[in-house]
């Protein structure tokens, strides 16, 4: 499924190539095979469609473990990074640095926007525990911050950046894979496929976390070393990807949930499930934030909002209906 | 001696909730900890778990130091069942016993024969091996709290805390959750309770709490007085034995205060 998504995103775009070439090209290029193709489109394929399809399967594989890593430890159905603030964070952080300067150029993009993820996952929890432990007190704090974070992020931009600029970065923010090219993807798939393995060496503890943190544990669990890793882990995954494609969201909320309705709730399997269906998801929003304008690239942002936000209203009203 | 507690004390936000407790837990015991409501039992019991740590004092487990010894050792143990705790996870009601397994098994080790084998085996000693399959949001909290014992028993522990465990029960569903406990004889229970029926009937010991002090440790038919029982609890009780000898205790109404009396008779 993964490897038929990979090679349609490489196929469909403004122009269509046919999926014999996609093929070859790869077969060209990883096996140096040596078929006879148009380097245009051999060039369109390897530098630009393929490297594109593998970042936006990774961006999708991290945010969906990142919403089953947040949705499990918080023990609350509408948490995902993008909802949290963290990534309204590591965009400031990101920000931050391209424009400000802050660092002195000691900070890469990727690194201020882990910094900037972690204070603002700070900040939300902070005020969390400060409003009270309900359910409701994370989601609204995390409103608040992305609220503060974008705003600060459109502070910077306005204040810092010359018209050029800001049109760059205001289209990036919601969301833009058309800047993508090889060098990120060594930085993407070695991140997502670390996060995983990370993630995957902590399901059973996740699985402890069933009925809350003192059953946890009462279970064996190190609590706390398990929050600050998977936490960790999953800001730094959503800061990655932020500081190559943009703050994208519901797709960390509402992957876990498609996920769970298909393999159930151990993470020794929904883990992976939601990696796999996250990445395919993200592929398949990129091929049609391609085509769905003709000759214009809509943010990828815009898409999966769009099937993410009537998704969120169900799994919020469906929450209702089982309390 | 399985938990010796030696001055325990624990405090938060300046105020004093247990208050320099010391006691011993004989091995297979059942140890009821009693007390009004806020008195510290709670408290008391995540101290002696190991969930949280004293302010001043110290716990040992089979004669080591509790902070020395990490969550996984203690989790062998030591298994706990809390008043009521839930989950909206679509789990189903095995799903939930199995977590019990979790403080044997490592990151990389695979799910075991063995391992369904303790678990059928918990699941048939609570009554439950024909509703295993049910999802957990469709059990009766009677249900649940069995399963959480179940939970407890696959951990293999040696001591069995239960925090206030029948609290939300009705009263076939409590004397039977409270006897299913007392018939696992290789276990060390420790129970918090507020029924002093409860704890006459089924407790080796009592310890009554009261405002985070130990006030009485002993068997119950000597330490549960109805001059204590007035002092602890400000009610006016009387202690009976029933014909087999058990502890009886029958509460008395609180005598109406003047303004309830007039409203009675004009209305």
């Amino acid at each position: 499924m993964l490897a038929l998504s990979l090679w349609l995103g490489a196929a469909i775009g403004e122009t269509a190539i046919p999926m014999d070439i996609v093929a070859k090209t790869v077969a060209n290029r990883l096996w140096m095979a040596d078929y006879p193709l148009e380097p245009i489109d051999e060039g369109i394929i390897w530098n630009y469609r393929l490297s594109r399809a593998v970042v936006a399967a990774c961006c999708g594989g991290t945010l969906g473990l990142s919403g089953v890593v947040l949705q499990s430890l918080l023990r609350n159905a509408l948490a995902d990074p993008y909802v949290l603030g963290i990534s309204a964070g590591a965009s400031t952080g990101a920000v931050s640095v391209a424009i400000l300067g802050i660092g002195g150029g000691m900070l890469t993009l990727p690194l201020g926007a882990f910094i900037g993820a972690l204070i603002a996952f700070g900040l939300v929890s902070l005020l969390a525990m400060r409003a009270g432990r309900g359910t409701s007190a994370i989601i609204l704090a995390g409103v608040a911050g992305s609220q503060l974070f974008n705003a600060l992020t459109s502070f910077i931009v306005t204040k810092a950046a010359n018209a050029e600029q800001a049109r760059g970065i205001m289209f990036w923010l919601l969301g833009n894979l058309s800047g993508v090219r090889w060098d990120d993807v060594w930085l993407a798939f070695p991140v997502a496929s670390a996060g995983l393995l990370v993630c995957l060496w902590h399901a059973r503890a996740l699985d402890g976390f069933t009925f809350g943190t003192e059953s946890a544990a009462s279970l064996g669990i190190p609590v706390r070393r398990v929050y600050v890793v998977l936490i960790g882990i999953s800001a730094l995954m959503t800061a990655v990807m932020v500081s190559m494609v943009g703050s994208i969201g519901f797709v960390g909320l509402v992957i876990p949930h498609a996920a769970r309705m298909l393999v159930g709730v151990r993470h020794g399997v929904l883990l992976p499930a939601s990696a796999i269906i996250g990445a395919i998801f993200m592929i398949a929003a990129d091929i049609v934030s391609r085509i769905i304008i003709p000759g214009q690239v809509l943010p990828i942002g815009v898409i999966t909002a769009l099937v993410g936000a009537p998704a969120f209203a169900m799994i919020l009203t469906q929450k209702r209906a089982h309390a | 001696m399985t938990i010796s507690a030696r001055n325990l004390s624990w405090a938060i936000g300046g105020q004093t909730i247990v208050d320099n407790i010391s006691l011993d837990i004989i091995p297979g015991e059942f140890f009821g900890i009693i007390g009004p409501n806020g008195s510290g039992k709670t408290s008391l019991i995540s101290l002696i778990s190991g969930l949280r740590r004293p302010k001043a004092g110290d716990v040992t487990l089979f004669g080591q130091p509790m902070a020395t010894l990490g969550r996984r050792e203690v989790s062998r143990k030591i298994a706990l069942v809390e008043q009521h705790a839930e989950t909206t996870e679509r789990i189903t009601a095995r799903q939930a016993v199995e977590l019990g397994r979790t403080p044997h098994l490592g990151a990389l080790t695979p799910w075991s024969s063995a391992d369904d084998a303790i678990v059928d085996a918990a699941l048939h000693e609570v009554k439950m091996s024909d509703l295993a399959p049910r999802l957990w949001h469709t059990l009766s909290g009677g249900e649940r709290q069995r399963l959480h014992i179940a939970r407890a028993l696959t951990q293999q522990p040696e001591i069995l805390i239960l925090d206030e465990p029948t609290n939300h029960l009705d009263v076939g569903h409590q004397l039977g959750l409270l006897e299913l406990v007392r018939q696992q004889r290789e276990l060390t229970v420790i129970a918090a309770l507020h029924d002093l029926n409860h704890a006459a009937m089924f407790c080796d010991r009592v310890a009554i709490m009261n405002g985070g002090r130990l006030v009485a440790l002993g068997p119950p038919m000597d330490v549960l007085t109805s001059a204590l029982i007035a002092e602890v609890f400000g009610v006016s009780a009387e202690i009976g034995r029933t014909e087999d000898g058990e502890l009886q205790i029958r509460y008395r109404r609180p005598k109406p205060r003047k303004p309830q009396l007039q409203l009675m008779q004009t209305g």
